[in-house]
């Protein structure tokens, strides 16, 4: 076989695979890279900046292979042989200076985004900032509207364009509360507190889940992320202040107790400090 | 009461498997040992089994008993990889798969543990026993009874963690068994001690072996061959061995804490009672990294041996690449909070920890150029090993991407947990680890059996595990991508990922005919082994010492000790025709002992004991191990001298390059 068609038969099958990529990803949701939120979005970039940076080292690497071994293959009795030929001090010069420089910049982007990005950092904005506490539960998520008085199972809503803050705990094992369109997670864990701001840009409806293995009913410990324009979203919590069910410490014990694939479900008026409580509980000792 | 006490958790019901799939695998595990032993005492093969191969101190032999160990794991693991790509190709919206979640779960789990701890682990330690000595010129390790020991213990976690198929359960915690979820609240069955204490007396051989290894380099060396001599896979061997002898007691002590809480009741890591999971993730990291990377190093040097030989060029950048593993090595260890940047521990921390996980991309970097550039004006010969090298080239290089990718915290906040970051550990482990090994393995092949491995079908083998790799992960990397996250046992039909799913699952297909290929590969050779002789000890014209002495090699590796002038050793050698010429005089030799055998069973015991609550048998166990070892210890003459007329009789009798080249 000729060296030019062996080109050919590597080269057009990884030309079919990026042809099917490209179909597949402009006809599904792919959240982490087709961002709703404006920490989502900006996480995006960094992503697509450090991926490029990276294909300064990729590319060359990649044709150098290629080229080095067609070139010195065996049978290519015309390529200069030197087996002693073992060191340079300027091409290794090269090769460590390079990846340097690239890790260099690497190395400022992340201290700059590490700390721009800090999820406890609140967001500023005109709009105000809702505030909602995070309980993860076996296996099923609890979110809080301290300020609103309502809470809800496995849907989040948040109004489109305000800045949210999440007060994020565990009352079983650990979790991660993760919305990749909106951004990036944090663990949920018992007896203590993490936060988490994000910012939902556009209109939707978007998947939430938990990230870290946590028992039995853990693949089905997603839920909903919707986002609304202010007015719908005062319609929702007017529809949860309107349930039947208020979410005093007897219901929030019924809750917790362990269920699979939990419907979504609303409550009205949570117990006063709730959040901190459920914490306390391993701090403390107090029970609920 | 007391009869209760005595059976331990076995009076508490729950013992043998209820899934037919675990079931049917235990009894396949039985069966397959049943015939074994029949087959053994049939052919009466057991003073045989005894003399040469259980009670050996030979680190050729343990190193062929640690790649059968670690192959059968291998496949062990392999299976439950193939079952977790069945089940997440098939249990999607109103389909639930064919396995419930909690055995979802510990197939997973199964598969991370024993992939890394027994069938890494095991091909590493079983490359490095066999080839290690005969490169720095030595006649064996330094300490062969903890040598054996080492084996013997990894043998007995082996044999633990598959018991768990048959009696109990095994963890369902993922393979690192975060609390709180590991702690008895949330997992109250035998499954995460059966994690424990597999891993607990894996470890300790671990940790032996790095010792023993440091010890065989530091000590054990031809004359003139100084550290900068050192041919580059004993030198990755050495870095990797110094990261067990200070990572493993990590690991040790972190099981024990994480025992003593499910055992005694301590809160060290229990959520409330003053218990702090958190530290059970830095430990258990501070030991996991480092891991990595002791997997990873030797694998390198692999590489950097197959390369040279294959382009019959020195490798370029000696210097450089001695600087590289040990950098990479002192930075392996400052890194292990980029593994939960999620955990919330502040912007200056996450950004130091990112920025010192990029530095490890450097000295990685300078080993790839390096590589190519032992090419650049070579002779290539492209075997099986050499395909192997460009299959890790690409691969790896874009899996250290998507790890760079991931050290910047503000991106793995997005990617963390999610079937990218599953990816991009597979294709480092895959391509970096296990295809080292299986260019190691068809290299010295030849230098352990006599014979080489049909070259033809290890190509196949090879293109089939690359092309299936592409395939199987590939998919995993947009799935990440898209919001899936790792671990689950179903998801919904909403999602768009069941497309992805099921071509994942084809290319795991491939890998499993990649597989088959090297299993067939392996009986082809040894049917026509009489072709590929290796009758020269040298059938790749080698550089290194191993391929000085016959193939395979006597007991006692080299009748007269080689002396080193240059780097390239043998190469040197054989181009100066410079033979030997040093009478040889009677050796001594460390004497076969069954005490690393009974050490191995009695820590099996307390292992056992451990886990089922046997309070009566552990202690046990325990006395056993101290008796054995005091007894050993104690003992008289553990050498035996070999005469100068049967070293003579043993050299008549095989051929090495010396034969040749005195013609």
């Amino acid at each position: 076989m000729s060296t030019k068609r062996k080109i050919l038969i590597i080269a057009l099958p990884v030309l079919v695979v990026i042809g099917l990529l490209i179909v597949f990803l402009s006809q599904h949701n792919v959240p982490v890279l087709t961002p709703a939120g404006t920490i989502a979005a900006q996480e995006r970039n960094l992503f697509v900046f450090a991926l490029i940076l990276a294909a300064f080292v990729v590319i060359p690497v990649y044709s150098l292979t290629i080229l080095i071994a067609l070139k010195y293959r065996e049978s290519n009795k015309k390529a200069r042989y030197e087996p002693n030929w073992d060191h340079s001090r300027v091409l290794e010069t090269i090769w460590w200076g390079i990846p340097m420089a690239i890790i260099a910049v690497l190395s400022v982007v992340t201290w700059t985004s590490s700390h721009a990005l800090d999820p406890y950092k609140p967001i500023a904005s005109v709009h105000s900032t809702i505030n909602v506490e995070v309980v993860s539960l076996d296996w099923k998520w609890l979110f809080i509207y301290p300020n609103q008085s309502v809470a809800s199972v496995n849907q989040l809503a948040i109004p489109v364009n305000h800045p949210v803050h999440f007060y994020i705990t565990s009352d079983t094992v650990m979790n991660s509360f993760w919305i990749p369109s909106l951004g990036g997670q944090i663990y949920a864990m018992p007896g203590m507190m993490t936060q988490l701001n994000l910012e939902a840009s556009k209109l939707g409806s978007y998947y939430g889940s938990s990230a870290n293995i946590s028992g039995k009913g853990f693949a089905g410990m997603h839920f909903e992320a919707l986002s609304l324009n202010y007015q719908a979203f005062s319609s929702w919590l007017h529809k949860l202040s309107q349930s039947r069910l208020s979410l005093n410490i007897a219901n929030y014990k019924k809750l917790a107790r362990p269920s699979e694939y939990n419907p979504v479900a609303y409550y009205k008026d949570p117990a006063d400090n709730l959040f901190s409580d459920i914490i306390n509980q391993y701090m403390t000792g107090a029970k609920l | 009461m007391y009869l209760a006490n005595l059976f331990g958790r076995f009076s508490g019901g729950n013992v043998f498997p209820t899934s037919l799939v675990t079931a049917a695998a235990a009894i396949g595990v039985v069966i397959l040992i049943i015939a074994i032993l029949l087959l053994i005492t049939l052919t009466r093969r057991w003073t045989w089994l005894w003399r040469e191969w259980l009670t050996t101190t030979n680190h050729k032999k343990i190193g062929v008993m640690y790649l059968i160990v670690a192959i059968l794991m291998l496949l062990r693991g392999a299976s439950d990889a193939a079952m977790m790509r069945l089940q997440q190709a098939t249990s999607v919206g109103s389909s639930h798969g064919f396995m419930s979640a909690s055995m979802f779960q510990q197939v997973a789990s199964a598969h991370g543990t024993i992939m890394i701890f027994f069938a890494a682990m095991g091909l590493m330690f079983g490359l490095i026993n066999l080839v290690l000595p005969l490169q720095i010129g030595a006649r064996d390790v330094a300490f062969p009874f903890m040598n054996a020991t080492s084996f013997w213990l990894f043998a007995a976690g082996a044999l633990l963690i598959n018991v768990s198929l048959g009696l109990g359960d095994f963890s369902a915690a993922g393979w690192l068994a975060y609390p709180p979820l590991s702690e008895l609240k949330y997992s109250p069955t035998t499954g995460v001690d059966y994690w424990i204490w597999s891993l607990q007396i894996a470890g300790i051989g671990s940790l032996m072996s790095g010792i023993n290894f440091i010890t065989t380099i530091l000590k054990e060396r031809a004359r003139g061959m100084s550290l900068m001599k050192m041919p580059l896979f004993s030198w990755s061997v050495l870095g990797a061995m110094v990261l067990v002898a200070f990572a493993f007691p990590i690991l040790t002590v972190t099981l024990a804490l994480l025992a003593l809480d499910r055992t005694l009741g301590t809160h060290f890591f229990t959520a409330g009672g003053g218990g702090n999971a958190m530290m059970y993730v830095n430990l258990i990291w501070a030991w996991g990294h480092p891991e990595v990377y002791i997997l990873v190093l030797p694998a390198f040097g692999i590489f950097s041996e197959v390369v040279s030989t294959f382009s019959s060029k020195s490798l370029f950048g000696y210097k450089s690449m001695v600087w590289a593993i040990m950098a990479i090595v002192v930075l392996s260890y400052g890194v292990w909070l980029h593994h939960f940047f999620t955990m919330g521990a502040g912007a200056n921390v996450n950004a130091v920890f990112g920025i010192a996980t990029m530095l490890i991309a450097i000295p990685t970097g300078v080993k790839i150029f390096n590589w190519l550039f032992t090419m650049y004006r070579g002779r290539i010969r492209f075997t099986s090993p050499m395909i192997w090298f460009m299959g890790f080239i690409f691969l790896f290089t874009m899996g250290g991407v998507a790890g760079v990718l991931m050290a910047v915290p503000a991106i793995d906040f997005q990617l963390h947990n999610s079937l990218f970051l599953v990816a991009h550990f597979h294709t480092m482990i895959v391509s970096g680890v296990l295809f080292g090994y299986f260019a190691g393995i068809t290299y010295w092949f030849p230098k352990v059996f006599g014979f080489r491995l049909n070259d033809k079908l290890g190509k196949y083998a090879a293109y089939l595990w690359i092309i299936g790799f592409v395939v199987a992960f590939g998919p995993l990397y947009i799935l990440g991508l898209m919001g899936a996250t790792r671990r689950l046992d179903h998801y919904s039909a909403a999602t768009g990922w069941h497309l992805l799913f099921v071509t994942a699952g084809i290319g795991g297909a491939i890998i499993a005919c990649g597989i088959a290929v090297q299993f067939v590969q392996v009986i082809y050779s040894i049917i026509k082994r009489d072709e590929t002789k290796d009758i020269t000890g040298d059938p790749w014209n080698g550089r290194t010492l191993e391929w000085s002495t016959a193939s395979p090699p006597p007991f006692y590796n080299f009748a007269v000790l080689p002396v080193v002038r240059s780097r390239d050793a043998f190469w040197d050698m054989k181009h100066r025709k410079d033979l030997p010429e040093s009478e040889i005089v009677a050796l001594h030799l460390p004497k076969n002992t069954p005490a690393g055998l009974f050490i191995a069973v009695f820590a099996f015991i307390f292992g056992f004991s451990m886990i089922w609550h046997l309070w009566v048998l552990a202690p046990i166990g325990l006395i056993g191990i101290i008796l054995t070892v005091l007894i050993r210890t104690t003992s008289g003459e553990h050498e035996e001298i070999v005469s100068v007329k049967t070293i003579n009789q043993i050299e008549a009798s095989m051929t090495s390059w010396k034969d040749y080249a005195r013609e």
